[in-house]
């Protein structure tokens, strides 16, 4: 059974990825943000996810005006950098998982979660962005993704309930899944920050911690912010945080904190990062995470066909069916 | 601005935020043109089309007399009032070799200097720009 280890959430500022670009990373401004994700970047190694779903925004990069989607499933096998005006990120291609994505389609849109198939998408900062923060500058990515960008460019987005509820449903689509794979979900953009007007440079961190506070031990009292809220309190563009509730949402109720980084500006945004962990569950993989074997595209295509219980012996792990909390309510 | 019903106005409550025009479907429809400009200007060769001569190549999108001279005047604000939506807008000011900041300060009426000391210093405070009441004051 795949299951969802971890939520990690972070801004997604382009200007942090002209830094890492154009090697400013040094600079006391820069070092200043970067630092904060050195911890993080130290948990990710530890981590190793099999996969990683990445909640984004498309900032108009792979969505013109013709066709705006609300929430959009990543299920190509391969996502390149697209050119923002700047020329493509010099980042490398990111992959997918078609497997899992097209299982998550089918079972979240079962569960009444009318998502967008997308087989062809260019990917922009919104995505690489926090991926850089967490996996730094490798030559190749070290996981696949499955990209789920989420319209908060059009008004109105997503309600914040509605993401959150998505998240749980993303949940139970992983845990359905029959492969052994251990998958972190990523939340990106915000946190305050208006980029748009004469109100532009509006950072509101009373609010920006509260949010992660809450985020933590109450994410159900952020699924009652509206959108009007959001925007007045967080500034125009601080309503991407929504997306951190479907990260959140796929979370058990009660989880641990094991990172918080916060700090103002990057560019025009309030950077603010948390990594919340699911509590650890009987029948999860057994060997530390550092010493398992790289587990690679083609292994994992063939893992798939071993029955669950087959799998189970295999890893020495107890074979019986392993009740799970209900997802967070 | 029509606003026939009274539910419509209660629905558009984020019009009361200040120095902001929230990006809905009555702005895109309008600003569909400046936008899919925009978009184009993803490719390098639409850049270069572009420098090369502005008017020229904005007779194949179909823009308001209104929207072009905002366009060509680099009227940032005005882009946005007319129907741009900043991320659209944003790869103009990348073609113009601007950064979201720097655009933002221009947006702001702030010099570059001015902008990133108030971003340095914590931003510009929610207290007083929660509603257009407060900017009347
Ligand atoms: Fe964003």
């Amino acid at each position: 059974m795949a299951r969802i280890i971890a939520a990690v959430c972070s801004s997604h500022v382009p200007a942090i990825g002209a830094a890492l670009d154009n090697g400013k990373t040094e600079e006391p401004y820069w070092k200043r943000v970067f630092s904060g994700f050195e911890p993080s970047k130290k948990w990710m190694e530890k981590a190793r996810p099999d996969v990683c779903i990445i909640v984004y925004n498309d900032h108009a990069s792979a969505f013109s005006m013709d066709i705006v989607p609300t929430f959009a499933l990543g299920c190509a096998a391969e996502f390149p950098p697209a050119d923002e005006g700047w020329g493509p990120r010099p980042v490398p291609v990111v992959k997918g998982h078609p497997e899992l994505a097209a299982h998550i389609a089918q079972s979240v849109i079962l569960d009444e979660f009318d998502l967008t198939i997308v087989n062809k998408m260019e990917v922009d900062h919104g995505l690489t962005v926090p991926m850089n923060l967490l996996f730094g500058q490798p030559k190749e990515w070290p996981c696949p993704v499955i990209p789920l960008a989420v319209n908060v460019v059009l008004f109105p987005p997503p309600t914040a309930k509605r993401c959150f509820d998505l998240g749980k449903a993303i949940r139970k689509a992983v845990e359905s899944y029959p492969e052994d794979l251990n998958v972190v979900i990523f939340g990106t953009g915000g946190m305050s920050h208006q980029i748009s007007g004469p109100r532009a440079g509006l950072i509101n961190s009373k609010f920006d911690k509260a949010f992660l506070d809450n985020l933590v031990v109450k994410p159900k009292k952020l699924t009652r912010i509206s959108h009007v809220e959001f925007m007045r309190e967080a500034g125009a563009e601080g309503i991407e945080m929504v997306m951190w509730l479907i990260a959140r949402g796929a979370l058990d109720e009660s989880v641990t904190e094991a990172y918080r980084f916060y700090t103002v500006p990057a560019s025009n945004t309030a950077v603010g990062h948390i990594i919340m962990e699911n509590p650890k569950k009987p029948g999860g993989k057994k060997k530390p995470v550092l010493e398992r074997p790289v587990k690679t595209n083609a292994a994992a295509k063939g893992d798939a066909k071993k029955t669950p219980a087959k799998k189970a012996a295999a890893r020495k792990s107890p074979a019986k069916k392993v009740s799970l909390p209900a997802a967070a309510e | 601005m029509k606003q026939s019903k009274k539910a419509k106005v209660a629905e558009k409550e984020y019009m009361d935020i200040p120095g902001t025009t929230v990006f809905d479907q009555e702005q895109s429809r309008k600003g569909y043109g400046i936008n899919m400009f925009c978009m184009s200007l993803m490719k390098d060769e639409n850049r270069k089309a572009f420098r090369a001569d502005e008017a020229a190549y904005l007779k194949a999108f179909k823009l308001t007399p209104q929207q072009t001279e905002a366009v060509l005047k680099r009227q940032w604000n005005r882009m946005l009032e007319l129907g741009g939506n900043i991320y659209f807008t944003a790869k103009l000011g990348a073609t113009d070799s601007l950064s979201f900041q720097q655009v933002a300060a221009i947006m702001t009426g702030s010099t570059q200097e001015q902008y990133a000391a108030m971003m340095l210093a914590g931003g510009r405070p929610v207290d007083g720009n929660r509603s257009k009441s407060e900017w009347k004051k």
